[in-house]
């Protein structure tokens, strides 16, 4: 049922900075040739690590795959440290070592009315979803985001369900996005719906919360510190509740790469 | 071109001998319990696996963020977090290839008692062909490093393993924390060690500016990674001389070239430890290259090449 993993020596084919208002860009869509694995599932992840990473940088990063068509591989990715400040300077030809596709993905219920949040660069995996999605009517999405539309993905979302966006730019504005969340969540809850979140820490935190209280059945990708990406480092662990399914690893430690990065809401503290 | 060359190596101690297919094994922590990597490569082709490291109980490990990447490599304060014993004996073991590979397990407790019941535990296993006896871990408050820097601690541990696995071959994991490692290295021979590997992480930290945090929860933690090479060599190259039992060289391996480095300054074999997480298929790599690698040095066999390093003109 599910693509086994393999790795792969893949060529940039291109790499396009978003959202750029004079100063230098930190949102790129980055697209590479095409993995040769059969198929794949929105919210599963790559390792990607560019040979100009030389002896260095010695690890991969993890990136949510964004889309990928007959052709090609496109991964977003905003400028945060060393590594994503490298790959800002990645050229058309450049080599790319790529391992995946990693981790399960996210719950498609065509039938069911689902619910996709988003904070900030967690709209990534949902570029996919969106489109891959059989009954694209029975989706919507919530975007919350700091920088400006224009560094994000936003129009492959708008093509395909109906999309919110909240711009935090005072303070107050969280609160508001806050208030939107647990509106749209408890109207799901209602209605049996689907809810998948994607985004920062505090944000996931958030629609756990409110999740749990509402019991509105979530989905969340979780992001964490990787090594290796396959299960074998244990650098990537987060801690589940006696909800998770395995016995012995009740309130215990899992790795997000290879028991994740999308978890049921009850299933894991945060 | 020359892949029919003979890479095998007999690693022969005073108790038992671990004959390898070749001597690229894959390090203990970086490589799971082998399973992990089988997507990436016929695991039968390996010299041999190292799983993580195992205790007689479950171990949670440290606290997150636990790993941190350095420039040339990595710090890891895991902390040993595994399983324990029974379940990888009874889950993963039965998975593993052991009937074409060797399999060895690698032992951390924190007295030389329980050093060896988890040794009598493992000495059970048929799918387990040697013990690698973890000495030397900088991870975790108890035990661990302690082992590693005192001649007379480390020589307990091993005696307690070489006695309560007499069916094992006994590998004794050194730390390169210390001041002078031919000592660790002779009183790990004299207690009964059939080889030795060498090295565990080097002590480390690094710190976030910014956040004026270290990048590790556990503060401190141990560097691998090709940053450590030169003095994974070195500690190779001076227990090679101190001792008469083989030694398995470790430290920032990534190439067909790392290898042969080692092997030239006295190493029987090496493990990959680090260089897995560069490419998941690094360790395979290596395997494939290594037939190349000897033929541009003019050698047939890594015998004529062990311990050959050319000191004088």
């Amino acid at each position: 049922m599910s693509t086994p993993p393999s790795s792969s020596l893949l060529t940039v084919l291109d790499l396009v900075p978003f959202g750029q208002t004079g100063g230098e860009s930190r949102y790129f869509a980055l697209r590479i040739s095409r993995p040769d694995w059969e198929n794949w599932r929105p919210g599963q992840f790559v390792m990607l690590r560019p040979l100009s990473f030389g002896l260095e940088m010695p690890w991969a990063r993890p990136f949510g795959i964004c889309h990928m068509t007959t052709r090609h591989m496109i991964c977003f990715f905003q400028v945060v440290g060393r590594g994503t400040r490298r790959m800002a300077e990645l050229k058309a030809g450049d080599k790319i070592r790529v391992w995946g596709p990693l981790g399960n993905g996210f719950a498609v219920e065509p039938e069911t009315p689902t619910l996709l949040l988003a904070g900030g660069m967690g709209i990534v995996p949902f570029v996919g979803y969106v489109a891959r999605h059989p009954n694209p009517w029975n989706v919507s999405m919530l975007f919350g985001h700091r920088d400006p539309l224009s560094c994000y993905p936003v129009d492959s979302i708008n093509e395909h369900v109906t999309l919110d966006t909240l711009q935090e730019t005072v303070p107050g504005d969280l609160d508001n996005f806050i208030y939107t969340l647990q509106e749209r969540i408890r109207e799901y809850a209602e209605q049996k719906g689907l809810v998948l979140a994607c985004g920062p820490l505090p944000f996931l935190k958030t629609v756990r919360s409110l999740a749990l209280q509402y019991g509105a059945r979530t989905q969340l990708s979780l992001e964490n510190r990787m090594a290796c990406g396959v299960g074998a480092c244990l650098g990537c662990v987060t801690r589940t509740t006696k909800e998770w399914p395995v016995s012995e690893k009740r309130e215990g430690l899992v790795q997000v790469c290879n028991h994740g990065p999308v978890f049921w809401a009850e299933q894991i503290e945060l | 071109m020359n892949s029919s060359m003979d890479l095998s190596v007999v690693l022969a101690g005073p108790h038992h001998t671990l004959r390898l297919k070749n001597p690229v094994m894959t390090a203990s922590g970086t490589f799971g319990y082998g399973a992990e990597f089988a997507p990436y490569g016929d695991l039968t082709q390996l010299g041999g696996i190292v799983v993580k490291g195992l205790s007689l109980q479950p171990r949670e490990g440290n606290p997150c963020p636990r790993i941190a990447e350095t420039t040339g490599g990595m710090l890891n304060a895991v902390g040993l977090q595994n399983d324990g014993v029974e379940t990888f004996c009874k889950r993963k073991l039965p998975h593993l290839p052991w009937r074409e590979l060797p399999v060895v397990a690698n032992l951390y407790a924190t007295s030389p008692e329980e050093f060896g019941d988890l040794a009598a535990r493992l000495d059970e296993e048929e799918g387990i062909a040697a013990l690698e006896v973890n000495v030397s871990c900088p991870n975790v408050k108890e035990g661990g490093i302690l082992f590693g820097q005192d001649p007379d601690l480390a020589a307990a541990v091993t005696r307690a393993v070489r006695d309560k696995a007499p069916r094992k071959p006994v590998i004794v994991k050194l730390s390169p924390n210390v001041t002078d490692i031919t000592r660790m290295a002779k009183a790990v021979e004299a207690a009964g060690a059939d080889m030795i590997s060498c090295i565990n992480t080097l002590s480390g930290m690094a710190v976030d500016v910014a956040t004026r945090r270290p990048r590790l929860a556990n503060v401190i933690g141990g560097l691998s990674g090709p940053a450590i090479k030169p003095v994974a060599l070195r500690c190779v190259w001076q227990t090679a001389r101190a001792v008469s039992i083989p030694v398995i060289g470790i430290g920032g391996i990534v190439s067909a070239e790392d290898v042969l480095e080692f092997i030239l300054v006295g190493a029987h074999a090496v493990q990959i430890g680090t260089g897995n997480f560069l490419s998941p298929d690094c360790a395979f790599s290596i395997v494939s290259e290594l037939p190349a690698a000897c033929a541009r040095l003019g050698v047939s066999s890594l015998e004529e090449l062990r311990g050959s390093l050319r000191l004088k003109d």
